[in-house]
């Protein structure tokens, strides 16, 4: 058995999974739930001055009978009372306490920060998050995303923090930016212990063709909401990974945005994050699913010979450069496994309408009755010469390893575009032709 | 008939209820999603009328119930009731990639049965659009599954068509010889209105030769399609087939088509002499109408039935009983059936089913209903088209790619032609012959509809059952020759 804990900016939680700051945060009742099913932490709902919601709050994108593969609230902050909030915290930190319990705050001014604080520490939160990120209805208040989209406030507000606490302080960071690493290093400048990203994004998941407005509807009107669950993941893995890679970030990371699974949170690791924060799953399926999450994460990890999570952390870091620095000579090609091919023709036509017209259908003389098993009917050929290693055809196959990319090893050395440019300019080298 | 129902109104009424009922929109969306949407999919290729069954799928997938079913009736305008009645373990769903990949394969049935109740439902005339009359004119004989597969494509063609039908509503075999739980009549004279929609008129209580003389027809017409089917059902030629209480099994369907169904007669003790489709539609009807005892007589073992495997479960689960290697040599009774003399058959090596000695025994029934297949009718119409040629075993001859007859402009499809196969076998034959007619009579010939992505194609339009059916457990069979042979090698 590996070692799942963690120390998170001088946190401790007994594993890396924690609950994000959003509705299954929100009270003590919730909170106790969450470490009974073996949660490592949770981060409560964000506290702040007590707002008024709206009805109707949630809207989904679901596709081709998938559920919320996509999710998007308008919820605001914590409606509760700043005094029930710390009380439950309090509570709840008595009642566990190995378990990491954070306090998400949003306040405004000076010396409401320094208040929220001050009754963060009496409430024996273990750390507080700065919620700089919520991007609907906050952000027109000049809180969440307002604040986190100007690296400059940002900074001046994370000084007023930092002044005032010892508790480890982690900035949370929004995603509606056009670089997520410019926030980021202005919190490492203000003096914050760590970051978690991502907040959610601005989205609108769908029209009603009827009423022409979106969802979720509100007496006619819609709003902005923010976007998570899994169809936001490899934004977040992307921004996670930036900056993981960012030396003048150098913050520890929470990883947030899509995790539903172990191997969600065993990807976020690897890309530099030292925990993670689950939302829309437990919001889809309870708070039970940490159960595989702690299960799956270690036996994945016994089986790569790591004692313990931390071994994991940031390994697919530096794999992820610039593409001017990867290899020009590389060749991969498709191959087609007859023998699992069940004739759907889907990578064809894949690659005919939508790729590089690297696949032929051909009389299956040769192959027997050839997939889809009924005779004469054609089956697809890779084009060896025309096959660009796109992996399309390998994307669209609804059957497991049956087209699989195979290396195609060559004897050029290898060839990035930055070198190319470099010798193509000292004349070492002439222009690699165009493709027809 | 003496003999008559136990059952009440409300209980043969849910006895006699559709076995498997519409989907309802979630099952619906849930299994058209599991549809892969294949490009030159086997489906199709397996479909006789060569239906772009991806292509409806996906259109359920997006809640386009309209131009789903458009998709399907442009194909096979019974697509309704193949939905209901094909037997698309052997066709379409027998075809689905999905086995290959050891899941179930897509409902193809059920899905088409979706999206045209969903057409039926709304009201919705699939073919709006008008076509210009090209000044020909068609007459069509009989008004089952090919001529109506044949008149929807003639008008779409821009042929002005008439179909003559003897009895007093269109429909065919469709109208009144369909299982009812598998499908009730109202299905067929709804496929009767979407062909009328289409500009094809339809004339009742006429029969050819008789209310309308053939030359008549031969004269007003520029071609003359056959779709008149089959005669009525074999005799046995045993002593006792006229008794009181013998009955055709297409009759006794019929019945059920057109008497209240707490009113149609049924025996106590039911036997059924014979092991087709038909046998099996028969005797679990009779069952289900309130027959104590259902029974299928079979001169030869379970393993030779005609009738389908699922068919055969079917009748099973319904409580049927099966006489097998026993025949019947006489009928008994005074003037009203009273039971049955019956003798045990053995099989023997050279694979003839020949009588066992002295196995003679009696068993009591007071219905008989026959279901050994339907008479060709090739005397009557010879008399009518003495030039028209039929081969020995008095099915009508026709070219199989165009319907086309030894009489030039006589075309021809349906069980006249092929002795007897399903409802989209029909409706294929008779689309064909619509393109025969229009290559003959316009000089054009007819492509598609076929899987909408292989319109403009660079390797053309191919892969469609509609030009190459393929049975599928042909190609079982085939298949798993070739796997042994790979095996073994």
């Amino acid at each position: 058995m590996a070692d799942l804990s963690v120390n998170f900016a001088g946190i401790h939680s007994p594993n890396p999974f924690w609950v994000a700051s959003a509705p299954p945060a929100n009270t003590a009742y919730q909170c106790h739930r969450a470490f009974e099913a073996g949660w490592g932490g949770l981060v409560w709902k964000t506290i702040g001055d007590p707002i008024v919601n709206v009805s109707s709050r949630y809207s989904s994108l679901d596709i081709a009978g998938n559920r919320m593969v996509g999710f998007n609230n308008i919820e605001l902050i914590s409606d509760r009372s700043i005094e029930t909030n710390f009380k439950e915290i309090k509570e709840c930190k008595k009642r566990w306490p190995n378990r990491a319990l954070i306090a998400s705050l949003m306040t405004d001014t000076k010396e409401n920060w320094h208040e929220m604080l001050a009754r963060a520490l009496d409430s024996g939160a273990d750390g507080v998050e700065l919620n700089f990120g919520c991007p609907h209805g906050m952000c027109e208040r000049g809180m969440g995303s307002a604040v986190g989209q100007n690296p400059d406030v940002m900074e001046t507000i994370v000084g007023w923090v930092m002044e005032a606490t010892q508790l480890p302080v982690i900035v949370k960071l929004t995603p509606n930016v056009t670089d997520v690493t410019r926030p980021a290093r202005a919190a490492k400048k203000a003096g914050a212990n760590a970051i978690s990203l991502i907040n959610t994004i601005n989205s609108i998941t769908q029209v009603n063709l009827d009423t022409m407005c979106p969802e979720p509807y509100v007496a006619g009107r819609s709003t902005h909401g923010g976007y998570c669950g899994p169809a936001v993941k490899p934004i977040a893995l992307n921004m996670v990974q930036s900056c993981a890679i960012d030396p003048e970030v150098g913050l520890p990371i929470s990883g947030i945005g899509g995790i539903s699974n172990w191997k969600d949170a065993a990807e976020f690791i690897a890309l530099g994050s030292t925990n993670v924060q689950v939302c829309t799953a437990i919001m889809h399926y309870g708070f039970r699913i940490v159960e595989d999450m702690i299960d799956g994460l270690n036996d994945f990890l016994d089986s790569k010979g790591m004692k313990s999570v931390n071994d994991l952390r940031g390994l697919a870091v530096q794999s992820v450069q610039k593409w001017e620095t990867l290899d020009l000579h590389y060749q991969r090609i498709a191959k087609i496994d007859y023998d699992k091919c069940i004739g759907c023709n889907l990578c064809y036509i894949a690659c005919e309408d939508g790729a590089h017209q690297a696949i032929a259908l051909v009389s299956p003389n040769g192959q027997g009755l050839g997939p889809g098993r009924l005779p004469g009917k054609a089956i697809p050929q890779i084009k060896e010469k025309e096959c660009v290693g796109c992996n399309l055809c390998s994307l669209v196959c609804p059957v497991e390893q049956c087209i699989t990319m195979v290396d195609v090893p060559n004897d050029q050395n290898p060839l990035s575009w930055k070198e190319y440019q470099t010798r193509l300019a000292s004349g070492k080298m002439k222009a690699i032709p165009a493709h027809d | 008939m003496q003999v008559k129902t136990k059952r009440s109104k409300q209980e043969v009424a849910e006895a006699m209820g559709e076995i498997e009922p519409c989907y309802r929109k979630q099952e619906a969306k849930v299994e058209a999603d599991r549809c892969l949407y294949c490009f030159d999919a086997p489906c199709i290729m397996a479909c006789p009328t060569g239906i772009d069954i991806p292509g409806f799928i996906k259109k359920i997938a997006t809640g386009n119930l309209i131009g789903s079913a458009r998709v399907i009736l442009e194909s096979n305008i019974l697509g309704a009731s193949c939905a209901r009645v094909c037997p698309t373990q052997v066709l379409c769903e027998g075809a689905c990639v999905m086995l290959d990949r050891d899941e179930k394969p897509i409902k193809i049935g059920r899905l088409q049965r979706y999206a045209t109740d969903a057409l039926w439902e709304k009201g919705v005339n699939p073919f709006p659009k008008k076509v210009k009359p090209n000044g020909k004119k068609v007459a069509l004989v009989g008004s089952g599954p090919a001529s109506l597969g044949c008149a929807a494509e003639l008008a779409r063609l821009g042929y002005a068509t008439t179909v003559f039908e003897k009895d007093a509503e269109p429909g065919g075999l469709n109208r009144y010889g369909i299982a009812y739980y598998k499908m009730p009549p109202a299905v067929a004279q709804q496929e009767v209105k979407w062909v009328k929609d289409l500009g094809v008129e339809f004339r009742t209580n006429t029969e050819i030769g008789k209310d309308v003389p053939m030359e008549k027809l031969l004269a007003d017409y520029d071609a003359v399609f056959l779709g008149m089917g089959l005669g009525r059902t074999h005799r046995l030629g045993i002593p006792g087939e006229d008794k009181a209480g013998v009955v055709e099994a297409l009759e006794f369907i019929r019945w059920i088509h057109t008497k209240p169904l707490h009113e149609v007669p049924v025996g106590e003790r039911v036997a059924v002499l014979g092991c087709g489709n038909t046998a099996i539609d028969a005797v679990t009807q009779a069952k289900r109408l309130g027959a104590k005892e259902a029974v299928i007589i079979y001169r030869r073992g379970e393993g030779d039935m005609t009738a389908y495997p699922y068919e055969y479960e079917l009748a099973k689960k319904d409580g049927c009983n099966f006489l097998f290697h026993t025949a019947p040599v006489e009928i008994l009774g005074e003037k009203q059936v009273t039971g049955i003399r019956l003798i045990r058959k053995q099989v023997g090596a050279d694979g003839k089913a020949t009588n066992v000695a002295g196995s003679e025994f009696t068993e009591p029934f007071d219905m008989v209903i026959m279901a050994l297949g339907q008479e060709k009718q090739a005397s009557l119409w010879q008399k009518l088209l003495p030039k028209l040629k039929f081969d020995s075993a008095g099915r009508l001859e026709c070219n199989p790619a165009t319907g086309q007859t030894s009489m030039p402009k006589v075309f021809a499809g349906g069980d006249a032609v092929s002795g007897g196969r399903e409802v989209v076998n029909a409706v294929a034959e008779g689309k064909k012959a619509a393109h025969g007619m229009h290559a003959l009579l316009c000089g054009k010939p007819v492509n598609g509809p076929i899987q909408a992505s292989r319109l403009g194609h660079r390797d053309g339009a191919k892969g469609s059952g509609f030009l190459r059916p393929v049975r599928v457990p042909e190609l079982e069979a085939a298949y798993k020759k070739e796997r042994n042979a790979k095996s073994h090698g």
